[in-house]
């Protein structure tokens, strides 16, 4: 029985789940840098974190703010330059350079937030897809952002405070620091007062308005968190995976796959930006051992299909996914998760 | 004359024919919108499969026969989207079948391209490219094809729209759901009705746009510029899209043509979402669009 407020707003509620986090905890920051491989840390662990840090901002406005934003890659894109550039040029320590690219990416993503105080829903996709092609031209453009037309610039040498960061699982522990400490603060600021004046205004922006809560403070801030989170993303994206900053990573295609994270995550949850980013960073890896297997065991695929025909199976699934998730279970896998656990928490006696 | 206005013409003319091309995508953005409030992304993943699908069955059996199989394509498509997208999420908010919809557009694209391969292809309707010089100025037949379909096809929908009982009929459905369900109206063949419609005119685009710049993924791209056309002409207004795409096609083109030099080019990505962000801060509704009113 909860008795008082404190007890209502515990972040968890089942001791449980206390012990279950730190486990995860430690198994995150100690375990898996140790026992995985190279291509493991590489290819699935450093990109799943940058993925979920870009999802959660983009689930934080849309999931929870009800703005939809395709220009999440742009604003991704934003904090990568600015992480270069303040790191490359002017010496700024890595973290410091994450968090700084973070508040650049905030101005900038206010500032295509601004149509939202007047728009909304499809108008509002619109032009915050102007926000992603704008600024995917003024970073191919303007010299001294990106020196020239390629647009590529590799990072030096990632070190902090004589730390040298150059092995995979380093990389690994540093880009998680960052996730660990984001998520905490989103999971809090979504059950704060601002989290609750961002549900109103994506339950009802006109009941919401009339009971007194700003839309311009209030959508404004959701556009700036949300792109903080996106900035930092892209910051990390490049200083830790990629290792230069290149502007055909940051494409069109890029914000919606973010924008499948967080419908087949869970929208409005931010255990579900983990879910979703999770699901599909290992999708595309899933579906060629998946070839590969049946290529090897059952059927040579090639003589059944064409190559055509498998190389593109990954987008019928992430479009087929989409919209089944959205049909069946439209609160994603964060609810089924929870589902799950509801369920084995009554077991055997569910009533 | 002087030679910069003759130029500034010239890219006018030219930015109106593409514009019309335009005009023909947002038309099915339009339609679908109309008639089931439903914003469709897949618009142009639709043209660009149309399109494939021709460029692919022009090449061994006559033109006509492939676009009746292209036509039966899209009707089947029209239904499957209903049978297996649409109706599942009946009385859902837009946003969320919104996002469905690019769910849509993610598989077409990977079906057209797993089905007819990734390789860029050529669409051969079988009309010579002639041009002819107007004034001074060049205009190709196949620009005069397209401005008369694209004519055309503007007053039959709104001639459905306006005077049939289908088309009232899906009005009232992009009005409300559940309202036009309470009144008997078929819901989910009103769905069918107009996806199989924009598959029609996807088709009149697909054939029109792969004759001019090929047929490759890049077109469902290029679909996206018919959003701001959208913007600019109001998403529910049919002489919208056609007025919409217009002004989109000859300001893009002046803007390239006459500031574009000035700032190192390629602004012509951009430039139409620009000005659909300025007549939005005008008219958030469009030049067209019908204002929505809301009440708690």
């Amino acid at each position: 029985m909860k008795t008082t407020y404190a007890k209502d707003m515990e972040l968890f509620p089942i001791p449980l789940d206390k012990a279950g986090f730190v486990v995860v905890m430690v198994l995150a920051f100690f375990v898996i840098p140790l026992v995985s491989s190279h291509y493991m840390l590489v290819s699935i662990f450093i990109p799943f974190l940058v993925f979920s840090l870009a999802a959660l901002g983009l689930n934080i406005l849309t999931g929870y703010a009800g703005q939809l934003s395709l220009g999440h890659a742009g604003f991704m894109a934003v904090g990568a330059y600015a992480t270069v550039v303040m790191y490359n040029r002017y010496d700024v320590p890595i973290p410091v350079a994450l968090l700084g690219s973070g508040l650049i990416t905030a101005a900038v993503g206010s500032v295509f937030g601004l149509p939202s105080l007047r728009i909304k829903g499809f108008y509002l996709a619109v032009s915050t897809l102007a926000a992603q092609l704008i600024i995917e031209w003024v970073i191919t453009h303007v010299k001294w952002i990106s020196g020239g037309v390629y647009s590529t610039i590799d990072i030096r040498a990632l070190e902090f405070m004589g730390w040298q960061i150059d092995t995979a699982a380093e990389k690994y522990q540093f880009a998680l620091i960052f996730v660990v400490i984001m998520a905490f603060f989103a999971k809090n600021v979504v059950r704060s007062r601002i989290g609750r004046a961002w549900m109103s205004i994506r339950d009802m922006d006109v009941a919401s308005e009339i009971i007194g809560i700003s839309q311009f403070k209030y959508k404004m801030l959701a556009f700036a968190v949300s792109s903080f989170y996106a900035g930092v993303a892209g910051g990390l994206l490049v200083a830790f995976y990629y290792g230069s900053a290149n502007i055909e990573e940051f494409h069109l295609l890029v914000s919606f796959q973010i924008l499948g994270m967080v419908i087949i995550g869970g929208m409005g949850s931010v255990l579900g930006s983990f879910l979703g980013a999770g699901f599909i960073v290992l999708l595309p890896i899933f579906i060629n051992l998946t070839i590969s297997f049946v290529n090897h065991r059952i059927v040579d695929l090639s003589k059944v299909f064409t190559l055509d025909l498998i190389a593109n199976v990954e987008n019928m699934i992430f479009g087929a996914l989409i919209i089944f998730f959205l049909a069946v279970e439209p609160f994603g896998l964060a609810r089924l998760w929870n589902t799950i656990k509801d369920y084995l928490r009554l077991w055997p006696f569910p009533y | 004359m002087s030679e910069t206005l003759l130029f500034a013409l010239e890219l006018t003319i030219s930015g109106l024919l593409v514009g019309l091309m335009y005009s023909l995508v947002a038309l099915g953005f339009v339609l679908i919108y109309k008639a089931s409030g439903v914003f469709n992304f897949a618009q142009g993943d639709m043209t660009f499969l149309a399109a494939l699908a021709l460029a692919s069955f022009v090449v061994k059996i006559p033109l006509w026969i492939s676009l009746i199989v292209v036509l039966a394509i899209m009707l089947i498509l029209a239904m499957a989207v209903e049978r297996i997208v649409l109706k599942p999420l009946v009385a859902r908010p837009p946003l969320v079948l919104f996002m469905a919809t690019i769910g849509v557009a993610f598989f077409l694209q990977g079906l057209a391209q797993g089905i007819w391969g990734t390789q860029p292809r050529g669409l051969e309707l079988g009309l010579a490219d002639q041009t002819y010089d107007v004034a001074g100025m060049f205009i190709s037949n196949m620009d005069i094809l397209g401005a008369v379909v694209a004519g055309i096809l503007l007053i039959a929908l709104v001639w459905f729209f306006q005077k049939t009982k289908t088309g009232r009929a899906l009005r009232a459905v992009s009005d409300d759901h559940e309202a036009a369900l309470a009144v008997g109206i078929p819901l989910r063949k009103a769905w069918g009705i107009t996806w199989a419609i924009a598959g029609i005119v996807a088709i009149v685009a697909g054939a029109l746009w792969g004759s001019r710049v090929g047929v490759q993924a890049s077109l469902a791209l290029l679909a996206l510029k018919a959003l701001p056309v959208l913007i600019i002409g109001g998403i529910d207004s049919i002489p919208g899209a056609i007025l919409g795409g217009l002004i989109i096609g000859a300001a893009e083109n002046l803007a390239e043509g006459l500031i574009g030099p000035a700032v190192g080019g390629g602004i012509k990505n951009f430039f139409p979402y620009l000005l659909a962000l300025i007549v939005l801060a005008v008219r958030p509704y469009g030049l067209f669009g019908r204002e929505i009113i809301e009440r708690v």
